[in-house]
């Protein structure tokens, strides 16, 4: 019965690799994002760093996943960067000096365009409004706060906020883009909530701008102008803020969601493999009482192990060992063995031969006693190990062993004596019999 | 013998009651039978039984559940725990809730039968994996006891258990042992008090598992 649980075990492990594979589709198109179309990152220009996998392609505009033009889409692939970097790459131009805006255009004129494909072309989806909104807001941001810094001696501040703003948009950006994707793609309740934050982020950004003009009219400087910052972050915060949270929740989910599927799915696997096929074996043999009654101790032990017991090393435990022998002698001779275990050590070869002679009580008990049920139990104790072996069936006269008997004996008594050991055989006919086994612990 | 025990039977699987009801026959008298947890301790209010056989495993938060609710309100009932769970979590848990004993489902219609006349009587009933289960429980350890009088199995409760964990029936420890059954049973009751009350290490661990402190 123990071989068939390894078997099933190990079947159990092959179906965990088919598990895997039919869970991995989220994973996988992360990392293939651009294959499909529309697929995960194409949307958002965002299909991470599985983009630079193989050789850099030509430089070219790409139309999939573009904002503007594709040139910073464009850029990425080549340089085998995030797009999100060359992006920000060009905001940082454009609001230090206003030399990314030239820069852009001019790679717009020059770099051609990339060949796409019509059938994709098609079903392209529209920009992603949001994204762009939040760039400009950056953009727009920055060059307010370069302003502001123009006139305010000593302001180290905007360097902060704007870090603080790429901070944001990185972390919306490491997000799972198939996860992103999904839930755009879950028509009109997503993109209505997206584009009224954008319109609140755009709201804010613009109050941050009048503000920010009146204050400078006033030339009341430095405070208010930081409020108006702070509206300007917020509007940002308001655009990014919620993609975040949303996907961070959502990925817990999936992954919970992906253990509990494993986990009914090895579940499945342990019942169609086992229950399932003893049921079937069950009812082939509905006729033989004892061949029913031995399937069903067999499974129900199966089943009890799996459930109940922590998995443990036949080979290496007294516990586990007697377990297995008590097992194997019930499956062999069809009468239920109930087993007790108190406390458990390492197996060594005196407790193996040990065990060997209480399989043998076990046979002996379950071949001519007659009993309805073997009792073993095996106590370890600091000193010594003690195995008893009792059935309530009829029971011999010790003087008037049969020969044949004579031989188990031997391997029973004998054996323990080699081993340094002691068995003790009680027998009342009619009674039943008990043999108890010592055995002093090594070490 | 006295009058035939009156009985709720408390366990969700329809078929099993039925099967354990068949198997007990005249031995005791079925009053009640409840699926889940609120139907138990309604069916207990209303049938006021000596002894409920009470599934570990129940709907509606198990044994345990059962006995948290039923036994402060119906103190005189017993309850003997069935089940076909060989945790130790679950059995010294139903034991430390207040059941007078553990059986497994495999036990037979007439061994259930004694068992449940048994608890109904006031002494506890184990069966041998539960014996063992304690032994292994109060095994000895190099801890020092907080409570000597419950942290410690005297050697006679130990034999005792022993005896039942080698499939030994009460009148077959008696004789072993020479004593009389009564002292068999007055040995198991003092057991499973110290069962339910010891503080020891290994119980407080298998109660914190299952909550129940």
């Amino acid at each position: 019965m123990h071989r068939a649980r390894d078997v099933s075990r190990s079947w159990h492990e092959h179906t965990w690799i088919p598990q895997i594979a039919i869970r991995e589709p989220a994973t996988a198109m992360k990392a293939s994002a651009p294959v499909g179309p529309g697929a995960g990152g194409g949307l958002h220009g965002s299909d991470g760093p599985g983009a630079a996998r193989g050789r850099p392609p030509g430089l070219r505009r790409q139309a999939e996943g573009r904002l503007l033009a594709g040139v910073c889409r464009g850029l990425a692939e080549h340089l085998g960067l995030d797009p999100l970097v060359v992006r920000l790459v060009f905001v940082v131009l454009t609001v230090a000096n206003g030399v990314g805006i030239p820069v852009y255009l001019a790679f717009w004129v020059l770099v051609p365009a990339a060949p796409s494909d019509r059938r994709v072309q098609d079903r392209r989806l529209p920009r992603d409004w949001a994204e762009l909104i939040a760039f400009a807001a950056l953009t727009l941001g920055g060059v307010m706060l370069l302003q502001l810094v123009g006139l305010l001696p000593g302001g180290v501040a905007w360097l902060t906020i704007i870090l603080g703003g790429l901070g944001t948009a990185i972390l919306w950006q490491q997000a799972d883009p198939a996860q992103r994707e999904r839930w755009l793609e879950v028509t009109g309740r997503h993109t209505q909530s997206s584009l009224i934050r954008s319109l609140l982020g755009a709201v804010l950004v613009a109050g941050g701008l009048v503000g920010f003009l009146l204050s400078q009219g006033e030339l009341r400087a430095a405070r208010e102008g930081l409020g108006f910052t702070a509206i300007v972050v917020g509007g940002i915060a308001v655009i990014t803020g919620p993609w975040v949270v949303r996907m961070a929740r959502e990925l817990t989910a999936e992954r919970r969601e992906r253990i509990r599927s494993q986990e009914r799915a090895e579940f499945a696997a342990r019942i169609h493999d086992s229950v399932l096929h003893t049921l079937t074996l069950i009812q082939r043999h509905s006729n033989n009482p004892r061949e029913v009654q031995r399937l069903a101790r067999a499974q129900e032990r199966e089943l009890r192990t799996w459930l109940y017991r922590p998995k443990a090393d036949a080979d290496r435990t007294l516990a586990a060992a007697t377990e297995r022998v008590a097992a194997e002698v019930e499956e062999a001779h069809g009468v239920p063995i109930e087993v007790v275990l108190v406390g458990d050590c390492p197996l060594d070869s005196r407790l193996g031969a040990a065990l060997q002679a209480a399989r043998e009580a076990m046979v002996n008990a379950a071949k001519y006693s007659d009993a309805p049920q073997i009792s073993v139990y095996a106590e370890v104790e600091r000193e010594a190990v003690t195995i008893f072996v009792r059935d309530r069936g009829k029971g011999f006269d010790l003087d008037a062993v049969p020969d044949d008997r004579l031989g188990v004996r031997q391997s029973i008594v004998g054996r323990m004596e080699r081993n340094g050991g002691t068995a003790t055989v009680r027998s009342t006919p009619g009674e039943g019999t008990e043999i108890e086994l010592q055995v002093g612990r090594s070490e | 013998m006295s009058e035939r025990p009156r009985v709720v039977i408390v366990d969700d699987h329809r078929l099993f009651r039925t099967g354990v009801r068949a198997e007990l026959g005249d031995a005791v008298d079925v009053v009640g039978e409840a699926e889940d947890v609120d139907s138990a301790v309604r069916a207990i209010g209303e049938a006021k039984p000596g002894v409920v056989l009470l599934d570990v495993h129940l709907p509606g938060g198990g044994g345990q559940e059962v006995l948290r609710q039923a036994l402060p309100a119906y103190p005189e009932v017993r309850f003997l725990a069935l089940s076909v769970s060989d945790a130790a979590e679950d059995v010294i848990g139903v034991i430390r809730g207040g059941a007078r004993g553990y059986v497994t489902k495999t036990i037979s219609g007439e061994e259930l039968a004694d068992a449940i006349r048994r608890v109904a009587e006031d002494d506890a009933v184990f069966s041998p994996r539960l014996a063992g289960f304690v032994l292994d429980a109060f095994a000895a350890t190099d801890v020092p006891p907080i409570d000597p009088e419950l942290d410690r199995l005297t050697q006679r409760e130990r034999e005792v258990l022993r005896l039942i964990a080698r499939g030994y029936a009460y009148k077959e420890i008696a004789r072993e042992l020479y004593i009389s059954v009564k002292t068999v049973e007055t040995h198991v009751s003092s057991v499973l008090r110290k069962l339910q009350l010891s503080n020891r290490h290994e119980l407080s661990r298998w109660a914190t598992a299952r909550k129940l402190v």
